[in-house]
């Protein structure tokens, strides 16, 4: 099956000049990162601040260039000027601020901006945005100015508007990052729903453990590599290695985690509280007998 | 509340003039603008003045809205007809020590002020039937054909709708930053009129550096969203010209004949 994303051997890096423009520094964001995602996948990319995540993400939008390596966006090679609006259309990107990726003034004209852009014919517009809006369920609101709507509403406005552009795959770089727990549960619905019952690629770059839990694939980041790559359930079960990038792991988790080293018998990993009560519960019953 | 702020004070209302399509309202001001400089005798005013009421009629917008506008104008208002009123020569009415009211004065001083009035009615009758975004495709669309001589008008129109998004998100930033200050107290109230000018560097300065990371921020939202400038771009809303338009626009033209044979050439 072809690949989604594919990465060979990406490399970028910013440099930092002085005011006479001599390079002062290069720094290196990403580093020879590998990485392959097939259609239809929940990918989640973790990493505390300045691992080079977000960076890696503006490659899949060809909204940077490598400076060395590839990237390939459904075959596509990012750096082929040709297929610059190709991969722009097929790979939506969701960023972190909700009121500076909203350009229209009413719901429904920011929805219709990208199919705009695209040069779609005035009816399937609004075909386009209705079915996009009902998709994240913000069809009520589409007469309503983004200034009124609450921090989880506006992204899902934003990603109504990336479906609106009929992507097959969607990235997400940070989109929950701003957000009470409420709008954070909002967002992290629809892209599941989205990657669910629309079958696009979700791409999640995040550092909350929590939305990682149903993730297909995850990818940990540390200084703009890639050091662990697995199932949730793998890469959860290596809580002190998470501990050493920084990175927190699900509470339920960290308890697991916990009442193991104080000699509870409890399978590793433990992802959601369902399990936990399980596990607990099975071993009070053993010891019954 | 500071989102709750329109600008161009939108009153939201389903009439006639709201339906009508942006450009032949731009129209229309500019028509009725041009007129009332065309009109030299009061049967031209009042021709305007009945045009104008039967606008606000059609447009159910309260007159208490329109007005509103006129306490802004006010001083320009007073200033514009007392001098007009002492400053015209002519025959004298009254006059005592040098000051003097001519006859004349009287009537240039009463034109002023219908005219004023009236062009600030005008234009505000617009704004309030108009939504800023319609405002600007039909802008858009009038200035087209300067694009001959390679005016921008596309990239202009689109500069102006996302300053409109981003107004209110400034205000409301600006009013966050001016508590964090507040909160290390910073005085925005009392002192000299340069010490208060000098109090709000403290202000712009972050909200400058916020302003240009948002404006990135945004330019990569849009290229993200395949934005390419106007050329091959669609529109979801195109502006259509619908029956009533040709009415309207066959409206203003009976008003502007009107307006030539009554208040310039009849009774002049």
């Amino acid at each position: 099956m072809k690949e989604m994303i594919r990465t060979d051997k990406l490399v970028f890096e910013y440099i930092r000049r002085d005011e006479e423009g001599n390079v002062e520094g290069i720094t290196r964001a990403v580093d020879e990162v590998d990485m392959s995602v097939s259609p239809g996948q929940f990918i989640a990319i973790l990493g505390h601040n300045g691992s080079g995540k977000s960076t890696l993400a503006k490659h899949f939008n060809a909204l940077l260039y490598p400076t060395e390596g590839e990237v390939y966006v459904d075959g596509m090679r990012t750096e082929d000027g040709e297929h610059l609006w190709d991969v722009r259309q097929e790979a939506g990107m969701i960023f972190q601020n909700p009121d500076n990726q909203i350009i229209g003034q009413i719901v429904e004209e920011d929805v219709g901006f990208g199919p705009e852009n695209m040069g779609v014919p005035t009816d399937e517009i609004w075909e386009r945005v209705d079915e996009s809006l009902k998709a994240v369920r913000m069809d009520k609101f589409r007469k309503s100015s983004p200034n009124h709507l609450s921090g989880g509403q506006k992204q899902r406005v934003s990603i109504a508007g990336v479906i609106a552009m009929h992507p097959k795959c969607i990235i997400m770089d940070e989109p929950t990052a701003m957000l009470d727990p409420t709008g954070r549960r909002e967002v992290i619905r629809a892209a599941r729903a989205l990657n669910q019952v629309e079958n696009i690629t979700v791409i999640l770059i995040t550092h909350y453990m929590e939305e990682v839990v149903d993730a297909d694939r995850v990818f940990v980041m540390d200084k703009g590599k890639v050091v662990m790559e697995g199932t949730p359930r793998e890469v959860f079960s290596q809580v002190e290695k998470l501990k050493e990038l920084k990175l927190g792991v699900p509470q339920v988790t960290l308890l697991a985690h916990e009442l193991r080293k104080s000699g509870v018998p409890l399978p590793n990993p433990i992802l959601t509280r369902k399990e936990l009560v399980d596990a607990l519960v099975g071993i009070r019953n053993s010891r019954k007998k | 509340m500071l989102r709750d702020i329109t600008l161009g004070q939108y009153y939201r209302a389903d009439s006639v003039i709201h339906r009508l399509d942006p450009r032949v309202k731009i129209v229309a001001t500019f028509v009725f603008i041009i007129s009332l400089f065309l009109v030299k005798n009061f049967i031209g005013y009042l021709v305007a003045g009945l045009f104008l009421c039967l606008c606000i009629k059609l447009s159910t917008v309260p007159p208490k809205f329109i007005f509103r506008g006129m306490k802004a104008i006010f001083f320009l208002l007073l200033i514009t007809m007392v001098f007009n009123l002492f400053l015209t020569p002519g025959e004298a009415l009254l006059s005592f020590w040098k000051i003097k009211i001519t006859k004349e004065g009287i009537k240039l001083a009463l034109m002023m002020g219908v005219r004023l009035v009236f062009l600030i009615t005008g234009s505000s009758l617009m704004t309030l039937t108009t939504t800023p975004n319609n405002l600007t495709d039909g802008l858009e669309d009038l200035l087209k054909p300067l694009k001959k001589i390679r005016v921008p008008v596309h990239e202009i129109s689109m500069m102006m709708s996302i300053a409109l998004r981003f107004i209110p998100i400034l205000m409301e930033e600006t009013d966050k930053i001016m508590k964090a200050q507040m909160a290390r107290c910073a005085d925005f109230e009392s002192g000299s009129l340069i010490n208060r000018a000098r109090s709000l560097v403290p202000i712009l300065v972050p909200l400058f550096i916020s302003a240009f990371r948002r404006a990135n921020d945004l330019a990569m939202a849009m290229e993200a969203r395949c934005y390419r400038g106007g050329e091959g771009r669609t529109k979801m809303k195109p502006l259509i010209y619908k029956k009533e338009d040709a009415i309207a626009y066959l409206v203003l033209v009976i008003y502007l004949a009107l307006i030539i044979v009554l208040g310039r050439i009849l009774f002049s």
